[in-house]
């Protein structure tokens, strides 16, 4: 089938089978820092923010994420206008093999949106979806927190994402 | 041997950010699966159901009508290579035991067969069509029985080992190893007591968030070009080129970012079904294993049967001890030999005054999942055994643990005769410790977690619930002396930057930046004028790749020579340029400076004068080096736990790391190793486990059912970095991957001693298990300790 996308505010039409992920149909059309860890909706490694709620791609009909806006990482910042969330996760040591990056990234966004000042208990919650066996979590853990402090301050946002507070 | 510092570091041991962490971050760095391979066959691969069985009919003729299916392989009609999957150095140190695919299935996960399709859904819905007819054979799950004559025999009179170690696949032994220093029954005897246990270790995998993956295809010239997740390009370009019968030249590996390995993905498993599919066909391939793929059919940590025995003076001097290892290799043995080596090997030289000395390991096959290279390797399961063993011994004689250890660890300035005994494949090598800072990791460690306040106090925060502490200790290598090379390359450009070409494989750890820091100390440069590039074996020089500790240390000192030579070219110019001599100039900030009349010239002038002046060249150099020895990082680890008397259900409070690593090149790098390797060792303490029905089939292979940490089961984590200075490391620089595993388990089990004076001997410590023991209300689950129940209070 077709179906007409909008993946970081870019509209695209795009051909895939009905039963497909919207992991998979992301995946075949480029969109690759869409990770995919498990297939499972474990490991987060695959998250979008689909009208700014995280899912696990993979666990998504693309079907029904046609016509409405998908997020990745590459949606909140470059590498030029990283966002503050991308670069307090450089700038925290968050980011060793970095293929849960771009998820966490993701799930940081929407934690930080929905709880600007979180407590280590809404970080915990907010990124239990998302799996990291590189770094014991203990900088992911400082990058949210340095997120939260530079959003608040509002500097350094860059990118397209909405810097919240 | 690395470049001495003629002034203050200005980028060592300095926070760099890695140098692809804001690529990851925004999600422009790329993947073994990002790189779009137009045209592509999918492949998709059939495991056995059977643990053991002979196949006496593959049908492929319905799976073959499937539209979109191009290729089948199975045994029948790919080349009989024996090889091992082992990424290691040539010739390997593992048995030859492993075909490509063969008659007989050896594990629940086994390949069997092989689809290439025009689509994935094409490549699975054609494995279901071929059909295979099997004879189950008796299975070998016990590895206590393996060696006994009538047990099931895995591997034929074929298989051997390519090196002269003991190998004998008629006995199942896929690997052994052992010596004796001195005359242990005399120190036995001479002993004022003997003490004996038995340790259990279980079978946990790695669980690097990328599953194995890679894609081949033929560039335009019909060479083969591999892009694998893989921490071994260069074994694996070997080890393809054998499997297909081609010149290695003809194969090029490419290894792009990696999701992670932990020794993983130090295994050739998938780069020669992708390579197999393209040779045959002509056309592009992609495999990507799915979770449940890795879980059953790659490669875990091994299991291992630690029986240690001891004889002690009252004063607390050993007078003899023995460490018995046997560990399962599962239905293969990659690196069956040389993880058990690396038991006694990393672990016994720690306590290096002990006269009399055994060690036997032996590594027998199963038929279970097969064993790989783990983090740690080896090392982690011994010290499992060992810190308890030291705990006991220390208590007995009425001796606080950490007084004890830093009475009896090796020192610097010492040797141990186990470093020559116990080599990787072959004799070890002599070395002298020249950097160890174990006491002051002790001190600052048990400083933080309160050791003297809570030790011994089994504070109990509510009914129900009481408190301990533990610790370990540990130490492991920096690569394997006279086996591990790297080599690099660099070279000038206009501006002042260098390419920095490295063999070396980085696989999340930071090893380019790292790397890239050693190089503009060299230089006097900013670390962002180093631009690496890694791991392609067609354009970067050699490295054996990621794996045993050894990238910091060895291919750091390779890149320190090959920048040393580079800035003696400068020197060379510069002089002329400045009309002084070399020995007044300096390298700083990216320019030559004469020390006597301050004059400066920038290595950008340098460079096009050199590129576009007369007689021109190119400012470049090369160096490899080889580590004579392998000097380790050793650490004390922490754990405060509490234990639920109810439940069983241990929770750790608190874990604190601190490492000495000699100079830390990037303290935060260091750290976010430390701390990965602790939480993994955690859940390897406390729940993470294969689980295997009575056929052995893995019966949790989901991350639904094989959990491992979230952020929020993290406990306090804290690392201290201890510096010191290894004087022939880079910088004074040692690795430090994967010690950090090695003293979570022992150091939850010595707590849970404490909190509750119940010593477990088994891994995992499951709340089932923990309660049982308690409610056992006998020290112990199983191999007896030969003290009442009551001695547990006497700390």
């Amino acid at each position: 089938m077709q179906g007409r996308f909008r993946v970081n505010g870019k509209e695209a039409l795009w051909t895939f089978e009905a039963g497909a992920t919207l992991l998979d149909v992301l995946r075949e059309n480029g969109v690759t820092e869409v990770k995919e860890g498990c297939r499972e909706g474990h490991c987060g490694c695959c998250a979008v923010l689909l009208e700014g709620v995280l899912v696990d791609s993979c666990q998504v009909f693309a079907a029904t994420a046609m016509e409405r806006e998908i997020t990745t990482s590459r949606g909140l910042g470059d590498l030029r206008a990283p966002s503050a969330v991308q670069q307090s996760f450089v700038d925290a040591g968050a980011v060793q093999c970095g293929f849960c990056t771009p998820g966490m990234v993701l799930a940081t966004h929407a934690l930080l949106e929905e709880r600007p000042e979180p407590t280590e208990e809404e970080i915990a919650a907010g990124l239990d979806g998302n799996l990291c066996r590189c770094t014991g979590y203990v900088k992911i853990a400082e990058a949210v927190r340095l997120a939260s402090e530079r959003r608040r301050a509002g500097g350094n946002c860059g990118g397209g994402g909405g810097c919240g507070a | 041997m690395s470049a001495a510092p003629k002034r203050a570091f200005t980028v060592v041991g300095r926070n760099v950010a890695k140098s692809d962490a804001l690529a990851l971050a925004v999600g422009t760095e790329r993947f073994t699966g990002d790189f779009s391979v137009s045209g592509a066959l999918s492949v998709a691969v059939l495991l056995s159901p059977h643990p053991h069985a002979d196949i006496i009919r593959i049908d492929t003729s319905e799976a073959e009508k499937i539209p979109g299916v191009v290729d089948i392989l199975h045994h029948g009609n790919v080349p009989e290579v024996l090889h091992t999957t082992a990424g290691q150095g040539y010739p390997e140190p593992s048995p030859y035991d492993t075909l490509l695919f063969d008659r007989k299935v050896r594990f629940v996960g086994d390949r069997v067969a092989l689809v290439a399709a025009e689509t994935k859904e094409a490549s699975l819905a054609a494995l279901g069509k071929i059909v295979v007819d099997y004879v189950p054979l008796e299975p070998l799950f016990d590895p206590e029985r393996a060696m006994e004559e009538d047990a099931p025999r895995l591997h034929g009179d074929d298989a051997y080992a390519p090196l002269p170690v003991a190998y004998d696949a008629a006995r199942n032994l896929a690997g052994e190893i052992a010596f004796t220093i001195g005359d242990l029954e005399k120190g036995f005897a001479e002993a004022d007591f003997v003490e004996e246990q038995v340790y259990h270790t279980h079978i946990t995998a790695h669980c690097a968030l990328e599953p194995h993956c890679a894609s081949a295809c033929l560039d335009e010239r019909g060479r083969l070009v591999v892009i694998s997740s893989t921490q071994v390009p260069f074994h694996a370009r070997r080890t393809t080129a054998r499997l297909l019968g081609i010149p290695t030249g003809m194969v090029r590996v490419v290894k792009p970012r990696l999701g992670g390995g932990f020794g993983s993905k130090q295994e050739i498993l998938v780069e020669p079904l992708v390579a197999m599919v393209t040779w045959r066909t002509g056309r592009p391939a992609t495999y990507v294993c799915s979770r449940k793929e890795v879980f059953l059919s790659t490669r875990t940590r091994h299991a291992m049967r630690v029986r240690l025995k001891t004889g002690m003076m009252r004063d607390g001097t050993i007078t003899a001890l023995s460490m018995d290892a046997l560990m399962n290799a599962g239905a293969y043995g990659p690196h069956a030999l040389t993880v058990v080596s690396v038991a006694g090997g990393k672990s016994l030289p720690l306590f290096n005054k002990i006269p009399n000395l055994r060690f036997l390991g032996r590594s027998v096959y199963t038929n279970l999942p097969v064993g790989g290279a783990y983090r740690g390797y080896g090392a982690t399961q011994a010290f499992f055994g060992l810190n308890q063993h030291v705990d006991i011994l220390a208590r007995r004689v009425g001796q606080d643990f950490l007084d004890y250890v830093k009475r009896w660890h090796i020192r610097e300035g010492e040797t141990s005769p186990v470093f020559r005994a116990l080599g990787e494949g072959k004799e070890g090598v002599d070395q002298i410790i020249r950097s160890c800072k174990l006491d002051e990791c002790i001190d600052r460690g048990a400083e933080a977690i309160g050791w003297r306040e809570k030790r011994g106090k089994r504070l109990s925060p509510a009914p129900g619930r009481v408190r301990g502490v533990g610790a370990a200790v540990s130490m492991q290598g920096s690569g394997i002396p006279g086996i591990d090379m790297a080599a690099a390359s660099m070279k000038m450009n206009e501006d002042g930057s260098f390419n920095l070409l490295v063999g070396a494989a980085d696989i999340g750890t930071g090893a380019d930046t790292i790397l890239a820091q050693i190089a503009a100390e060299v230089l006097g440069l900013s670390v962002e004028k180093i631009l690496v590039l890694s791991g392609d074996t067609d354009v970067t020089p050699f490295d054996v790749g990621a794996y045993a500790s050894s990238t910091t240390y060895v291919s750091g000192n390779a890149v320190a020579k090959c920048a040393e030579s580079c800035a003696a070219q400068i020197l060379d110019v510069a002089a002329d340029m400045l009309g002084a001599r070399k020995e007044d100039l300096c390298l700083e900030n990216g320019s030559v400076r004469d020390l006597r009349t301050d004059k400066r010239v920038a290595f950008g002038d340098v460079a096009v004068k050199t590129l576009y002046g007369h007689d021109q060249f190119q400012i470049q150099a090369q160096a490899s080096y080889v580590g004579s020895e392998s000097p380790p990082p050793f650490m004390a680890q922490f754990a405060e736990v509490e234990v639920d008397l109810e439940t069983g259900k241990v929770a750790v409070l608190d874990f604190v790391s601190a490492v000495d690593c000699g100079q830390p090149i990037n303290p935060r790098l260091v750290e976010g190793q430390v701390e990965g390797a602790a939480l993994n060792g955690i859940a390897y303490a406390l729940w993470e486990e294969y689980r295997f029905d009575g056929s052995g089939r893995m019966r949790n292979p989901s991350f639904w059912d094989y959990k491992i940490p979230t952020l929020g089961d993290v406990p306090r984590l804290r690392t201290i970095v201890v510096s010191s200075h290894e004087e022939t490391g880079p910088f004074g620089a040692k690795s430090v991957s994967e010690i950090g595993i090695n003293g979570p388990a022992p150091a939850i089990a010595n707590a849970i001693y404490d909190a509750t004076g119940v010593r477990l001997f088994d891994l995992p410590f499951t709340p089932e298990k923990v309660l049982q023991a308690l409610r056992a209300n006998v020290p112990g689950q199983c191999g007896a300790e030969s003290r009442p129940a009551t001695e547990g209070k006497e700390a």
